[in-house]
């Protein structure tokens, strides 16, 4: 399980510290798929960065007892100036899995062609987000952190997404973090509200959209 | 995957230490493509862009003999000379500065801001002692340059002027991070701090006053040392070796502590 005890986050700003995240409390059993929803700048990318490892928390502690992903967000965790190919290798060296054999799979996945040997910073989001995806399917987790990855692409890549991760991965856990409640709706089994810095967990998932809204009235 | 502890288990130092490689490895093979790609003559750069700055200063001191102030044979103590003020300033200079390219990177756990500084650390002394030693062999060779007296000794200031190089980048490098002025400021320092380094002149040759001043600087000692090295009994060389290693062990000490304090504040993008 992953386990997070009173974690704070402050960044400090050009106007002082800025308290992201004020105790929060998440934990996450093996197989489980939570959703954390949030208004944009909530401090949902930065509580998934937290999870990851790859942010240190203010203060708190963090425990995994499973293996977790890099958040897989649409354009992060790629050198620009590298190609698709080498971005893969890279990838691939530091989780300690040979690229060769993946090859074939990132290129049937992603649809990029010939655009895989072009570097990751010509390409438009759309491309990103499927070069981004089919490398994230390489290395095998028993936690997935998803930064709104899903929200770009087509519905075709929607598809293939879901057959990849939601069924071909059902047995794995999930967190999924989101500003869209039918996404959450579609793929979680509990929620958790991301609102003024806290995590609030409410019952069930229907009481979580129902938090969610209001919190969004509040502010509206 | 066997980068994963076991439930419940931190990774062992073994594992981790089998992670760190494998993480400043991959580190390693990205800064080569992305410096050198993989057009013309590519990561021979490496060391072939020491070499024609270390040509070049060879050439010019040539023609200007008389400047280092003793009979000793131009060539040698050119490229002796040179070779080590690449090697410690480089350094610093691929630091400074080196996060924001590879921000997107911190983005998996296992590459911390500390590989991305000894990735670029590895190849830059690579770099310079591949040029260093090919010179020499080279101008040995065609007979311009006699061989090291005593090649350990060469080895051992190249090291000790490494391990400057490499306190001193990591010092840099951190701070950097945390203020823009480093950036600013190291370029007239390392220009200034050229011909005070030794490099250009024999400590020997220098009045005695001037001699205290410019003994201050741990990387005279390296470069007096290397030199002792190379021409023997020929030349008289100052220094001081256990003055150089504290200086280099507090600069690494202090590097690390403000790498560590980065690590802690740095956000992936």
């Amino acid at each position: 399980m992953i386990r997070l005890a009173g974690i704070n986050k402050v960044y400090g700003t050009r106007s002082g510290p800025v308290h992201v995240l004020r105790d929060v409390n998440l934990s996450i059993e093996f197989g489980e798929r939570v959703g954390i929803l949030g208004r944009n700048g909530a401090g949902k990318s930065t509580l998934i960065r937290l999870i990851s490892g790859a942010e240190f928390p203010t203060s708190g502690v963090i425990e995994r007892e499973m293996s977790v992903s890099w958040p897989l967000a649409f354009g992060g965790a790629f050198q620009g100036s590298l190609t698709g190919y080498d971005n893969l290798r890279f990838i691939c060296r530091i989780y300690g899995v040979d690229p060769e054999d993946k090859l074939a799979f990132v290129e049937e996945f992603s649809e990029l062609g010939i655009y895989l040997r072009e570097p990751v910073k010509s390409y438009s989001s759309g491309m990103r987000a499927r070069l981004a995806f089919a490398v994230s399917m390489v290395i095998e987790f028993d936690c997935f952190l998803i930064d709104e990855i899903i929200a770009v692409g087509d519905t075709r890549f929607h598809e293939k997404c879901h057959q990849e991760l939601f069924e071909r991965r059902g047995d794995r856990a999930m967190i999924i973090v989101s500003h869209n409640a039918d996404y959450i709706r579609e793929h979680c089994t509990r929620a958790a509200v991301l609102a003024d810095g806290e995590l609030h967990h409410p019952a069930n998932l229907d009481e979580a959209f129902d938090f969610y809204h209001h919190s969004m009235a509040a502010v509206a | 995957m066997e980068q994963q502890a076991q439930p419940g288990a931190l990774p062992s130092l073994r594992q981790s230490w089998s992670i760190q490689r494998r993480v400043i490895w991959a580190l390693v093979l990205r800064e080569m493509l992305t410096r050198f790609g993989r057009h013309n003559i590519g990561f021979l750069w490496l060391f072939v862009e020491p070499m024609l700055f270390t040509l070049g200063v060879t050439a010019l001191w040539t023609a200007a003999q008389a400047m280092h102030g003793s009979d000793l044979p131009i060539v040698a103590f050119a490229i002796s000379g040179y070779s080590s003020v690449l090697l410690w300033r480089n350094m610093p200079a691929r630091c400074i500065g080196a996060l924001e390219p590879n921000l997107s990177l911190l983005f998996h756990r296992n590459v911390r801001p500390i590989d991305i500084y000894l990735a670029r650390l590895l190849l830059e002394v690579a770099g310079a002692t591949m040029s260093f030693v090919f010179l020499v062999m080279f101008f040995s060779f065609i007979g311009w340059l006699d061989m090291p007296e005593d090649v350990l000794q060469v080895a051992g200031g190249w090291v000790m002027l490494a391990w400057f190089g490499v306190g001193l980048a990591l010092f840099l490098g951190g701070l950097s991070e945390v203020s823009e002025i480093v950036e600013k400021l190291w370029h007239p320092m390392s220009y200034l701090l050229f011909p005070l380094s030794g490099a250009a002149f024999l400590v020997s040759a220098l009045p005695q006053q001037a001699r205290d001043f410019v003994l201050w600087l741990p990387m005279v000692h390296g470069v007096e040392f290397l030199r002792e090295g190379f021409f023997g009994s020929r030349i008289t060389a100052y220094y001081d070796l256990t003055y150089m290693a504290i200086a280099n062990l507090a600069l690494t000490v202090l590097g690390l502590a403000q790498v560590s304090r980065v690590s802690r504040l740095v956000v992936p993008e």
